[in-house]
């Protein structure tokens, strides 16, 4: 029986993915004190694990980091049944051409550029999350899920 | 001949001799009084004959004729006649005997052709069967008839019979002849006449028959051409008949009876004279016609030659002046190698007349030895027409070598024998002259090539060194992106950690901050903020002077760009008291460019006009040049204004008059910098007028359209 499981779900779980320490706990504490619930990994595989482990609301990825980096970590929880569903918000440091490219084909839902305000990031995640939560009263409804045209892009 | 006999001889042998003479002279012979007359002759000689005479008739007929005689009185003879029908006279009578015969008395009424008495008749026949033909009537031989005078009679009788016989014959083949007389006569093409001398016509041929003769059925004009030729004939033949005794020859102009046509004849007329018929003409017609055209012919024919032949002298005088002008000397030598022909030129070289000084000759001969040489090897290279070779030569006054190309050609009789070979004889110094400078001007030219070998070569070399080292540079500014790209995610990092917590105090996510901290944080976050907008200036500009700008062309709408510039200034705007404005001057098109790039510069254009106006107005506006396809938004403050001397300076980098970075947002000096860059990339420009303490416009043109070349 997992931890996530175990205790309700009052609040949303985000997994801040960041290899920085400093960055990382910035935005977990910013997030915690925005009302999420928050779990941390500081690298691609240990991203994957604890998506698969704990199912979290929604991914937040920075794409350069250790062992393995941002994008695949992406495309293998994008092509895993149990956390395909899982939105992703990539964080770059990149603002050179084609990183917004990538991560989009990497499979991330949206991207924001550091350096980001944690006000900017925690609105970013409330909107994706409450886009996905639409998506999912769609689906519900018999609606078609904006990953099959996602997918296809 | 035979009358030449001796009378000293013995008889017997002189006999015999004489009478094989004798008979030899009568089997030649063919007419009966030379027969007769000769034999008269060797019976004096041989007999004792006083005197003889030889009577004959022609053929049988009555009349007999006194052929020959000897001793005998003219008054004997004369008008002497005697008739076979006169049976009763003693001659007549022994001409029908067997036998000679023996008369010693002879009536008076009788004549006989001698006059001694008696005398001996001897008919003569050639067998006694025969009627005699003629007699021998001999006197004094006495009473008997001696051997001589008998073989005689035998041997004249067989020769009268002979020739009687002959003389039958003869006369049957006169008629024949005649015959074949006239059909030679008309068989010759000429026209012959016999006339007498009058010019009256006794015989012509047939030819002269056409010209003279009218026929019974001619026709009138034939006729009377026929008569006109009579009359010119007649008279040219009576003009020349006087004292012609010989061949004459004239022209006579006749008319053809049958064409009317003139015929011209040379009429040959010669005079003939018979005993019996008299005096006659014998003329002959030659047409010359033909002739006298032929004849005019060859007179033309021969001008013509003469022509010909004054040109051909004035051909050979033009042809020695040619040659004597031909600057080459020009040499013509026989079979032997000797020179038969020469020009003026090729005489200085080969000929010195009156030259002593011994150089000069010592030169000619050498010269001519060398020619000598070259022709005999000519000479003996039979067969080929033209022979090339270079003789060695020098002036004979000045003994300057003179190197010549002899080019020899032989001259050929139409049986194929040499006859002559001509030497033409070409200066040479001049082209080993222009030879050498060629030689010379060949290893310029290849000296020169090879200096530009040189040059492309090393050229090339640095063309190479030139495409390394840009190689190089482009992987050195790659690398400098490429560090700059890291250095700026490097520099972001930690700021992002700074901005962050910075954001998280003031937000009291760790508690209640006091006044003075807050305003501490304030000023930890604007510098923060500053800090950041300069590393991101700086990178900007680094991408763009390393060509890594991309440009993302959409088409967009000025107006709404305006509305999202001016969405996102709104704080801004809002804080200041400035009245912001948006214009559309006339149909502005939507533009094609990159919209991002175009948004970034409006951006910078009215932040900055925002930040350096205190008070008044801010207006955008857009205008369109149909003509030049080019957009031009202008950004037009109320502001401080620029001064002019500045006014070009604050498009360079870290440029800002008023550098506080307290004044709001960001502020780093590469804004106007980065926009102008960034117009350039966009293919266009961005201009500033500007008054100090009245305002400024910034000016962005852009073409509606991007280049093809983008």
């Amino acid at each position: 029986m997992s931890w996530a499981s175990m205790r309700a779900r009052t609040q949303p779980l985000v997994l801040v993915v960041e290899d920085y320490q400093d960055a990382r706990e910035m935005y977990a504490a910013y997030l915690q004190f925005s009302g999420f619930d928050v779990a941390e990994a500081g690298n691609g595989i240990e991203a994957i694990e604890k998506a698969q482990q704990l199912l979290p609301d929604i991914v937040l990825m920075d794409l350069a980091l250790p062992r393995m980096d941002g994008w695949e970590a992406t495309r293998r929880l994008k092509n895993d049944p149990r956390t395909q569903h899982i939105p992703i918000v990539a964080l770059t440091g990149h603002a050179l051409a084609g990183h917004a490219e990538g991560a989009r084909e990497a499979g991330c839902d949206a991207f924001v550029t550091k350096p980001c305000l944690p006000d900017a990031l925690v609105a970013e995640i409330k909107r994706l999350l409450e886009l996905h939560a639409a998506n999912a009263e769609n689906l519900k409804d018999g609606g078609r899920s904006p990953k099959a045209s996602k997918k296809r892009s | 001949m035979s009358r030449a006999t001796a009378p000293v001889a013995p008889i017997q042998v002189i006999d015999s001799e004489a009478k094989l003479a004798f008979v030899e002279f009568l089997l030649t012979s063919i007419d009966i009084q030379e027969s007769a007359r000769r034999a008269i002759d060797w019976l004096v000689a041989h007999a004792p004959v006083t005197e003889a005479a030889v009577l004959v008739s022609e053929g049988l007929s009555n009349e007999m004729l006194l052929v020959a005689e000897h001793g005998v009185s003219s008054g004997a003879i004369m008008d002497f006649s005697l008739y076979r029908d006169d049976t009763a006279h003693p001659l007549i009578q022994a001409l029908h005997s067997p036998v000679p015969v023996y008369v010693e008395t002879v009536a008076a009424h009788h004549r006989v052709p001698i006059e001694a008495r008696p005398f001996h008749v001897i008919p003569l026949r050639a067998e006694a069967s025969e009627p005699g033909y003629g007699l021998v009537v001999v006197a004094g031989v006495g009473p008997h008839l001696d051997t001589e005078t008998l073989w005689l009679g035998r041997t004249l009788g067989k020769q009268v019979s002979r020739l009687m016989g002959r003389q039958l014959l003869a006369e049957t083949r006169f008629g024949q002849e005649r015959m074949l007389l006239y059909s030679i006569i008309n068989a010759v093409t000429d026209p012959i006449l016999l006339t007498d001398t009058e010019g009256k016509l006794i015989i012509a041929n047939s030819h002269a028959e056409k010209l003279f003769a009218a026929p019974e059925e001619a026709s009138e004009g034939w006729r009377r051409a026929a008569a006109l030729n009579n009359m010119l004939f007649s008279a040219a033949l009576s003009t020349s008949a006087v004292g012609m005794t010989e061949l004459a020859r004239r022209e006579l102009l006749l008319v053809d009876p049958l064409e009317g046509s003139d015929l011209l004849f040379e009429l040959l007329s010669s005079r003939a004279k018979d005993e019996r018929q008299g005096t006659y003409v014998v003329s002959i017609l030659r047409n010359v016609t033909d002739l006298a055209r032929a004849k005019e012919e060859i007179e033309e024919s021969y001008r013509t030659l003469r022509i010909a032949q004054a040109e051909v002298r004035d051909e050979r005088h033009r042809l020695d002046l040619i040659i004597d002008s031909v600057a080459d000397p020009i040499l013509v030598t026989d079979q032997e190698g000797d020179i038969v022909l020469m020009n003026t030129p090729a005489e200085r070289l080969f000929n010195a007349p009156g030259v002593d000084d011994q150089g000069t000759l010592r030169r000619v001969r050498a010269n001519g030895a060398n020619l000598t040489s070259f022709v005999s090897n000519v000479l003996t290279r039979s067969g080929e027409q033209r022979y090339r070779g270079e003789i060695q030569l020098a002036d004979p006054l000045t003994g300057r070598p003179l190197p010549v190309e002899a080019v020899a050609g032989t001259i050929l009789s139409e049986q194929g024998e040499l006859m002559w070979v001509v030497t033409i004889l070409h200066d040479l110094t001049e082209a080993i002259e222009k030879a050498k400078l060629f030689e010379q001007l060949k290893q310029a030219s290849v000296e020169l090539e090879r200096k530009v070998q040189e040059a492309t070569s090393e050229l090339a070399e640095q063309n190479e060194l030139l495409r390394r080292q840009h190689i190089a540079l482009e992987q050195a500014s790659a690398l400098k992106s490429q560090f700059l790209a890291n250095m700026s995610h490097e520099f972001r990092t930690p700021l992002n950690a700074i901005l962050g917590y910075t954001h998280m105090l003031l937000n009291n996510v760790t508690g209640q901050v006091t006044e003075p901290q807050r305003k501490s944080l304030t000023r930890i976050d604007s510098n923060s903020r500053h800090l950041l907008a300069l590393i991101n200036d700086i990178l900007d500009i680094t991408r763009i002077e390393a060509g890594r700008m991309p440009l993302n062309a959409t088409a967009f709408g000025v107006d709404e760009l305006f509305d999202e510039v001016q969405a996102e200034l709104e704080p801004i705007i809002k804080k200041s008291s400035l009245v912001v404005t948006t214009r559309m001057r006339g149909a502005v098109p939507t533009v094609r460019s990159d919209r991002q790039k175009v948004k970034q510069i409006v951006l910078n254009l009215l932040s900055n006009a925002l930040k350096f106006t205190p008070a008044g107005s801010v207006t955008l506006s857009a205008s369109y040049d149909a003509r030049q396809k080019i957009v031009a938004i202008a950004v037009k403050d109320t502001g401080v204004g620029i001064p002019p001397e500045d006014q070009s300076k604050v498009f360079e980098d870290f440029r800002q008059l008023d550098s506080s970075p307290a004044r709001g947002y960001g502020g780093t000096g590469l804004g106007l910098s980065i926009c102008r860059r960034l117009s350039h990339i966009l293919g266009g420009t961005i201009d500033l007028e500007s008054t100090p303490g009245k305002g400024s416009v910034f000016t962005l043109r852009l073409p509606a359209r991007p280049a093809r070349k983008r």
